[in-house]
Formats: structure tokens, sequence, C-alpha cells
């Protein structure tokens, strides 16, 4: 059988790191071809090669028929109706090229109640949940005739029956002869829908092969690059795992509620004890971490540091009180870009360095070049702009700045997302390093390995209330994927 | 290979004209002066030149901090013809209670400005679009749309009077430069108005007082616009609010932008706002001097915006 | 790779939607009761005479805020507009020498030539349209002055010519330019709500990034609503240039901010993505009964007119975002 898609030797380099090197697979019409790899693998700069956004340096891509994409983010029209939505761009005219409302209505309508969607296609897209957007995106993707539909991500945000009405969409997709490419990092779902697997490492394609026999340990170890027996053994993180609490939490947070976002969550932190929180993407793990540091506006609950209330949804109040959080995108909520190293790191401590405000260069120097030392930050200068380093040096330069604080309590909100091996090792150590030195520490990370090696107790959360809680020999995916599952409000 | 080569050229030769392109086009200008303009290189001619370009750079200090918080203020035109207008009214009392009343008014203006902005988080175009609407008007109808002739001798050495030689008016655009400089590069509120312009998002996490310092912004461009309305008054000797700062949020921007500080904020360039009031000041007088009419002058002045912003802008999409 | 939208984001469409429907009602109810308390204070506002003159003061306006209203839509904004307005009316007076034709296309061809550069700098270059159109304003007004000897001359239009009906003639009564200011209103809506541009240009306001991703033209989009802006711009100055027989040079300043203003009102969201034409409209009528009630009092000064526009804006825009607010608060 012809292959529907074709891709080879593609190489594809951004500023001298090479995101894809000689990659090369092939589709057949109807396959369920599952694509994974770690974060920086490549999969999603070779979905940009596929539909076209970048042009790859070199290597060739055959498409017999049309690509159609649908992304984790929901990528369409919030304000305009779900029919809209659907039909934008290719909207079914009548006379004079007006558009054929009635029809389009319609046909919208009959079109997703095949995806589970039986609401008003006129209302505006943004009211639906998340999943039902999800869908609708997907029935546009399909219903563009397309040859080949990539997804990435697809159930990131999804209800667990909306990922069953999703299965059932890409088997109807595959007895239609569509192809379809499923990145995900989902076990299961991939060992449940896909025939046959594509790794990536480090841009480079390293397996493809039929998936259903395939043990599981064997394709994590080909993601990561570890032998099977080395994952076994060491775990795959930095963290050494023992830490001695204190005995009276440091934090503690208690029933905080905040529209239907967080219902009623209760978090304590020891001294010297690293608590994490499990839970998938929308259960509420940043919005708890953003409702203890301020950034959230509640509507219940208090937030006791040392024993003492810390006023509500006031950062600066939070910090003061001893609170500091790491929030999850680097990019849009850590770094300012355009300031140096230096400026970076004491942002958050001005108040301490300034008298009469003027800020003292002397003081500004030294808590940079120790904090500089300690965290290994590679800058050639402390003026250096911090938009030029890397991602794991910015994020070191972060963790400088809520250090600078002098927290008693550190929320880290995915802190080793997106930087490479070394780095990730080196920050997953520090922290271990913070919370022996007495530091209570709360890890965000949808890392399960990170997760379960670094977190002294595992708080899980699902739709914004917590569902369970774990502990030493409880420390295992099992667990929480037990807890996520049976916990909740329907059951 | 040779595409990403390419990239990286233009962007560096962007960056460059961004950081120096001013101060080329300044020294140029001046030579080109030097060479064709009679009278260029005496001492009244500099006076002159610098007499105008003053209440522009008081203008251009107050903008440059407010479009480092990656805002923008399009009232400074109307708040100087509210000086214009509310000097007149009070000079009767001394020059100094009439002055304090054009600065009062221009605090509370940007005052106003600032809270919109801030507080109820009003873009800001919009919410200096209103007072640049019915400022005027309010001017105007202060001042019953007349011009008022002055003759207080205090008040009008202002504009006209000397220290040491140097026109006050100058003496005072340029101690301001320097504080203002000081104040965005040494002070703790100068850190972080930088901070807040460059991302909004982690000033508000790291615990900076984001609506104080935004307040406080507006706050200093209507104070020093309310000051460049006293000088302008002064110079000319009557208030004459129809007429007082119009069009000054342009040359102001024109200023701020050709002189490198980016209008998606983060980075203010006071001494790149001197230089573009200066090459502003320069460009007009040239045509001036050789008979270009004012059409060409602000033909060419729109083509030197765009040309500044087209340089200068950044190729990361917000 | 960032987190999928959570239920902030359906509250957040909500809003911005509740406030754009509530924003246009609360427009529509404001204008309804001015109309009646005029009606009911000054016996002359409710004359046959003084609604004819309404109509004609607000086509002009209405011209321009139609297109403005598709540039905002888009997320954009156009400031040239009251300079290309301007810069209109001259070109029409100074081409009616030749005649009817020219009189007409010489401003729309001339102005539409200055949108078409706004927005090929704004779409193709990433240029923030405020800035683009500040300079468009000075380059359009230096243009101005350049063809009428530094603002010396006036060019009437001949006697007799026919272009002069265009502005001048009526119909019951009303005003031609009041038939042409409806018409292209009612283009205008039915372009914006039932056509593929028009769901383009909703789309491009209201994620351009997810626009683009999905095929649309949005740098086309973006092009001809700026296009759009400078022709009505160019034609609402073509029209009064007919009707004062004349190219007045100094009109038309500030007008940029009394279009952005009735949108405003209207409903339209200065972020882009949701608006009406018929929002735009009954904003246009809304600041043409306040300047006619100041008017009707006669003794207020004409500057108080600008001190209750801004004012007006004012309160419109606090509004706008403290019902955002509250409905957020659920």
């Amino acid at each position: 059988m012809e292959p529907v898609l074709e891709v080879e030797g593609v190489t594809k380099t951004f500023a001298g790191v090479r995101a894809l090197d000689d990659v090369s697979f092939s589709l057949r019409p109807g396959e369920v071809h599952a694509l994974v790899g770690e974060n920086g693998a490549g999969k999603s700069t070779l979905i940009k090669v596929l539909t076209g956004v970048h042009k790859p340096d070199s290597g060739t891509i055959h498409a017999r028929g049309v690509i159609s994409t649908i992304y984790q983010e929901v990528n369409l029209i919030p304000l305009m109706s779900v029919a809209s939505n659907v039909y934008l761009g290719r909207e079914p005219r009548k006379r004079f090229g007006l558009v054929d409302w009635a029809r389009m209505n319609s046909d919208a309508a009959a079109l997703l109640k095949d995806y589970g969607i039986d609401t008003d296609v006129r209302r505006p897209l943004g009211t639906l949940s998340v999943g039902a957007q999800q869908m609708v995106a997907l029935a546009r993707a399909v219903s563009v005739d397309a040859d080949v539909v990539i997804m990435d991500e697809p159930t990131s945000s999804l209800e667990p029956r909306e990922v069953e009405t999703l299965f059932e969409v890409i088997g109807r997709l595959h007895e239609r002869g569509i192809a379809i490419v499923y990145v995900s990092h989902r076990m299961d779902e991939l060992y449940r829908i896909c025939e046959r697997v594509t790794v990536l490492r480090d841009g480079r394609r390293v397996h493809t092969g039929p998936l259903a026999d395939l043990p599981r340990l064997e394709l994590v170890s080909m993601m990561l690059g570890r032998s099977v027996g080395d994952i076994r053994s060491h775990g795959a993180t930095a963290f050494e795992g023992d830490h001695e609490a204190g005995r009276e939490p440091v934090l503690r947070a208690e029933k905080l509620t905040s529209g239907n976002r967080l219902g009623g969550v209760s978090v304590e932190i020891k001294p010297g004890e690293i608590v994490g929180l499990a839970g998938l993407l929308g259960s509420g793990r940043t919005e708890t971490a953003r409702a203890i540091v301020g950034d959230l506006p509640l509507s219940g609950g208090t937030v006791l540091v040392g024993g003492k209330q810390v006023p509500q949804g006031n950062v600066a109040a939070a910090m003061r009180a001893g609170v500091s959080m790491l929030a999850e995108d680097r990019k849009t909520e850590g770094i300012i870009p355009h300031l140096s190293v230096r400026e970076n790191i004491v942002l958050a401590a001005l108040p301490k360095l300034s008298r009469f405000g003027l800020v003292s260069r002397a003081r500004q120097d030294r808590i940079v070049d120790t904090f500089v030392k300690r965290l290994r930050i590679k800058v050639s200068s402390p003026d250096q702009k911090v938009a030029e380093l890397s991602g794991g040096n910015q994020q070191k330069v972060l963790l400088a700045r809520w250090l600078c604080t002098e927290p008693k309590v550190l929320l880290l909100d995915e802190p080793t997302r997106g930087i490479d091996v070394g780095a990730k090792a080196e920050v997953q150590a520090l922290i271990d390093e913070l919370a022996k030195e007495g530091l209570a520490v709360l890890l965000i990370s949808s890392e399960m390995e990170e997760l379960l090696d670094g977190a002294d107790r595992l708080i899980v959360l699902k739709d914004g209330a917590v569902v369970g809680e774990l502990a030493g020999e409880q420390l295992t995916q099992d667990h929480v994927l037990a807890a996520i599952a049976s916990g909740g409000a329907d059951d | 290979m040779t595409d990403t080569a390419k990239t990286v050229d233009r962007t560096r030769v962007a960056r460059w004209l961004q950081e120096y392109g001013v101060y080329v086009a300044v020294v140029a200008l001046v030579l080109f002066n030097i060479a064709f303009t009679a009278n260029f290189l005496t001492v009244g001619n500099f006076r002159t030149q610098l007499i105008q370009a003053a209440p522009v750079l008081v203008v251009a200090l107050g903008m440059a901090l407010v479009i480092g918080t990656e805002g923008v203020d399009l009232s400074v035109g109307a708040v100087m013809a509210l000086s214009a207008a509310l000097v007149p009214l009070y000079l009767g009392a001394g020059t100094l209670p009439a002055v304090a009343v054009a600065l009062a008014a221009g605090l509370a203006a940007g005052t106003l400005n600032g809270v919109l902005v801030a507080k109820v988080g009003i873009q800001p175009i919009v919410a200096t679009l209103a007072l640049l609407v019915g400022g005027r008007g309010l001017a105007l109808v202060l001042a019953d749309g007349q011009l008022i002739q002055l003759h207080d001798p205090d008040f009008l050495a202002l504009g006209n009077g000397e220290v040491l030689g140097i026109p006050v008016s100058v003496l005072i655009a340029a101690v301001l430069a320097v504080l203002v400089a000081a104040l965005v590069g040494k002070t703790a509120f100068g850190r972080r108005l930088v901070a807040i312009g460059g991302n909004r998002r982690a000033s508000v996490l790291a615990g900076l007082p984001v609506n104080r310092v935004l307040i406080g912004v507006y706050a200093i461009c209507g104070l020093l616009a309310a000051l460049a309305g006293v000088l302008s008054t002064a110079r000319l000797g009557a208030g004459d609010p129809a007429d007082a700062g119009l069009l000054m949020e342009l040359s102001a921007i024109t200023a701020v932008v050709v002189g490198g500080t980016p209008l998606t904020g983060g980075r203010v360039r006071i001494l790149g706002t001197v230089m573009g009031v200066l090459l502003m000041q320069l460009v007009r007088a040239t045509l001036i001097k050789h008979n270009l009419p004012d059409s060409t002058a602000q033909m060419i002045q729109a083509a030197i915006i765009v040309g500044a912003v087209y340089v200068a802008r950044e190729r990361s999409s917000r | 790779m960032t987190a999928a939208p959570t239920m902030a984001a359906q509250d957040s469409t909500r809003r911005e939607l509740m406030t754009g429907v509530l924003q246009k009602q609360g427009a529509a109810i404001a204008l309804v009761l001015m109309v009646a308390v005029a009606w009911l204070l000054f016996p002359r506002f409710g004359s046959l005479d003084n609604l004819r003159d309404i109509a004609l003061q607000s086509s002009f306006l209405a011209i321009i805020a139609l297109g403005m209203t598709f540039v905002i839509i888009t997320g954009g904004i156009d400031l040239s507009v009251g300079s290309v307005y301007a810069l209109g009316g001259v070109l029409a007076a100074y081409g009616s020498q030749w005649g009817f034709l020219v009189a007409l296309l010489l401003p729309l061809a001339v102005c539409g030539l200055i949108g078409l550069i706004n927005g090929l700098l704004v779409a193709k270059t990433g240029m923030a349209p405020f800035i683009v159109t500040l300079a468009s304003l000075l380059f359009a007004r230096g243009l101005l002055l350049a063809i009428t000897t530094e603002g010396a001359t006036t060019y009437k239009i001949p006697e007799g010519e026919a272009f002069v009906e265009l502005g001048r003639g009526t119909l019951f009564g009303f005003g031609y330019p009041v038939f042409i200011a409806a018409a292209l209103c009612l283009i205008g809506g039915l372009l914006l709500r039932r056509t593929r541009f028009g769901q383009a240009v909703f789309a491009t306001g209201g994620s351009e990034q997810s626009a683009k991703l999905m095929g649309l033209p949005v740098a086309r989009t973006k092009v001809t609503v700026y296009v759009m802006s400078g022709v009505l711009s160019g034609l609402a100055g073509a029209l009064t240039a007919a009707y004062l027989q004349s190219g007045v040079t100094v009109i038309g300043v500030g007008l940029e901010l009394d279009a952005i203003s009735v949108v405003v009102i209207g409903g339209t969201l200065l972020t882009g993505g949701m608006g009406t034409i018929l929002g735009t409209v009954i904003g246009v009528g809304i600041r043409t009964v306040i300047q006619n009630v100041i008017n009707q009092i006669g003794t207020l000064d004409s500057n108080y007119q600008s001190v209750v526009s801004g004012a007006f804006l004012l309160v419109v825009v606090v509004l706008q975002r403290s019902l955002a607010r509250t409905t957020a608060r659920r």
C-alpha cells in the first residue's frame, strides 16, 4: 500500500541547535501512528515541518493529500460561534457570495453529533468546556477532507468520557482510511489505539515499529536513552529522597476555594518537607500554588505561614510572609527578557537592597555573586541579558530570584520543564539541598518520575479538589492513577 | 545555513541602528548644516534651537517613562493647554502660585490617567484619549477661548531669562533630563518601571507594586507636560490654550521612539530621547532654513517615525 | 507547551461578549432616553428641520466610523482618518475643476492609497497600528498643506458643478449624504455579518494566531480594512467638500478621536473580535444628539462639546470595564 505521508531525511536547525536530525518515517492510509519523545525531542518541530509552518533545511516531505492538525491548546476563535469555527474560511454560500447561515448551522450541528457534541452551534465557542472545544477542533480538522490528521496531546484536557468519544472517532477515521499521527506521553492511550510507534530523541529517530509487542519499559528507555536496568534501579531523577521534616507545619493552606477552579483544597507543609501536587492537566495544581502565593482571588479559605494569617489576593504580602513561587511558564511569567541576569535576580528583593529608594549596587553585586556561584549559573557576566541564556540557566536565575527573598515556603511549578538533562539534574539536586536546609517545598510536576522521586508526600488533585494523599510505600504511579480514577464528584 | 546567516546580519544591523542610529543622524545633520546653512554655527542659532527644543524635551522625558511601561500618553498636549489656560488666571497672585496651580493640574490629570490604566484596567490609548478629547476643550472654556497677553516680568523670565548665559528653560530641561535618567537607572522605582514594561506578569508575581508604579509614571508625565506648558507659555508671553502643545504628543512620541526606546516597553533610553528631541528639532530647523515648507516638514517627520519604528520593531511577537 | 485553558478562559469569553452586548443595549437605551429628554426640553429639537440637520451632521461621521469599526474589530486602530478626511475634501474641491468624476474619484484613490500603505505596514511588518496611523496622520496633513500652498488656498468648487449636488441635494428634505451613509452602513453591516470576509475580520481580531493556523488570509484582511477606512474617510471628506462647496483645510482635526469614541460607545470592543455596525450608528446618534443639544442650549461655549464628549467617552469606557469585572465575579 502506498504511503499517504512520506518523510525522508528531514533536518531542521534553529540557531545552531539541531531540532531535527535526518528524520524519516512513513505513514500508511488509515494507520494510527504514535509519535513519542521527551520534551525537546523534536516532536513539535516535526509537526510544524509537516504542516508547513517551518521549511526543513534538508530532506523531503511527500504528502498524498491534506494534512490537518489539532493542537494541545485549542487554536480556534473563542468569541465566534461553534458553527463559525467549524467552517471558518469555507463557509457555505448563497447568491451574491453571502454566507448561508442556516445551512452552515445545520451542517455543523449534524457533524458535531458524531463527535458527541449536542449543543446550540450558534453559541460562542469559548463558552464550551475545553473538552468540547477540542472536539470541535477535531471535527473541523477532519471535515476539510483530510487524509492525515495530526493530534498533538489531544487528551490532555479531556474528561475520561470525552477520551472515549475521541477514541471512537479515531476508530471511525481509521475505517475511512484516514491516517493519524498521535502524539502523546500517555502510555495507556498509545498502547490502546496505536499500531506503530516512532520514537524521537534529541532530534533523531531512534525507533519505528509495531507497538503491540513492545514492552513499555523498553519504550520508555528508548525515549530517555537509558538502559532498562538503569531506570528500574536508579529512577530517572537526581532526587535522593530522604528529608527530615520539622514537626509543626510552616505552611497551612486551608479550604482554598475559588469559583469552580478550586473547591476547598487544603495543603500543609512542614519545614524540610517536599510535598508534591499530582493530578491531570486542569486539576487545579497551578491554581493551588497561585492561591497560596496570593495571585488567585479566593472566595474562601485561609493561608497561614508560621501560624500567622497571610492577607489574601496580594502577592507582595505573601512574599513578606515568606512565600515565593516559581511560576510555570518562565518565558511569560518569569524572566524580564531585556534586563540583565543581575537585575532579574534582584527583582523581588529590591526593597531589601535599597535605601531611600536608591538601589545599592554593592549589595546587589554581592548577592548576585553568591547565587551565581551556588547555583552554578553559566553566564559570561552578570550583565548578560537573561534572554540569551539557555532554558536551564534561566530557570536557575529565577530560582536565585526567589531564594533572594529568603522564603520559608517555596512553591515550584514545573521547575524542570523544558530544560536539558544536565540542568535538570542540577535543579533537582538543588531542591533536595534546600529541603535539607529546612525549606518547605511544594512541587508541581507533570513528570511522574520527578514527582514520585522528589516528594516526601503527594497530594492528588482532581477537578480542583483533593482526592487523595499518598506517602511512603504509596508513592507509586499506580496509586496516583488509582486515586485520580476513583476520586471525584460523580462516583 | 545562508538563510540564518543573512537574518543574523540583518538583526545585528537593525539592532545597531536602533542603538546608535539617532546619534549618527544628529551628527550627520549637524555636519550638513555646518556646510550648507548660513549662520548655523552661531551662538544665537544654538540658543534659538535649544530654547525651542526645551519644552519638547521636558514632555518627551515623561513620555519616555510611560512608553517604558508599554503605555502611551496622548493627553500631554491637552495638559499643556491647561497650563496655558491656568497660568494667566493665577498670575495675579504671583509667579509661584500660578506655576504651582498649573503643575498641580498636570499632576492631577496624570494621576487620573494612571488610575484609569492601573486600577480600572483601561488601555492607555483609550484612557489618555478621553483627556485628549476633553482637556483642550476644558482649557478653552477656562480661558473663555481667549489668548491672554502676560506681562509679569518674573514669569516671563522663565521663558526668556538666562542663568550664566544659559536660557532658564534649557537649564531646567537639562537638569530634568539628568534627574529622570537617575530615576530610571538608580532608583527602585525606575528599575521596577522597566521590569513592569518588560514583563508585567512576572513583575506581579515578583511582588512589585505595579499599580503604584504605573500611577506614578503617568502622574510624572502629567506633571512634566504641565511644566512644559508653563515654559512655552512663558516664552510666548501669552496664554494660548488653542495652540499650546498642539500635536505635542506626536513630537514627544517621535522623539522617544527615534531615540531608541521601544514601544513595547522594558527599556528607557534617556540619552537617546534627548538625541531624539535634538534630531527632530534639527530636522525642522534645517527644513525651515532651506525654505522647505511646513508640508514637507510634516511628511518627512512622518517618514522618520515610520523608519525609526520599523528599525526598532521586535521580531518576537507578543 | 502551555497548560490547557481552564474555566478562566470560558469566563473571559462570556465576560467579553456580555460587555459588548450590554454596551450596545445600554447605548441604544441611552440614545432613546436622550432623544426623549431632548424632545421634551427643547421644542426646537423635535422639529423636522432639526432632525434633518441632525441626520446630515451624523452622516459624515457615520461614514468614517463605519471604516473605523472594521479596523477596530480586527484589533487595530486608525488615527489618520481625520487628516485623510480633510485631505479628501481638499482633493475633491481641487479635482472638481475637471468635472464630477475626478472630483469623486481623486480623493477616493489617494485616500485609498494611504489606507493601503497603512494596511501593508501593519500587516506585513508587524508595526503597531497606532504608530503607523499616527505617522499617516502627519503625512496626510503634510500632503494637504503641500497641495494648498501651506493651507493658504481654499479650492472652491465651481458654481453649477454637478458634484455639489452630491452634498447639497435633498430627497424628502434629507440630504443625499444621509442616504449615502445609510446605504453604506447597510452594505457594511451585510459585509460584516454575512460574508466570508466579515468572518475573517472577526477571526483576525478574535485570535490572530489561531486565524493564521486555520489558514485564513489574515494579512489580506488587515490590508483590506485599512484601505476601506481610507476610502471611506476620503469619501466623507469629498461629500463634505460638496456640501460646503469648497475644500476647507482646517477641518478634521481630532476627528479620529470622535470616530473611535462612537465606535467604542456602540459596543465594539477595542481589543477586537467583536462589534456591530448598528452599535456604531447608535454611537454616532448619541454624539450628534449631544452636540445638537449643546447648540440648542445656545449659551454654552462650543468648547463644551469636546469636554462633554471626553467625559462621556471616559464614563462609557469605565463602565465597560466595570461590567467586565462584575460579570466575572460569579
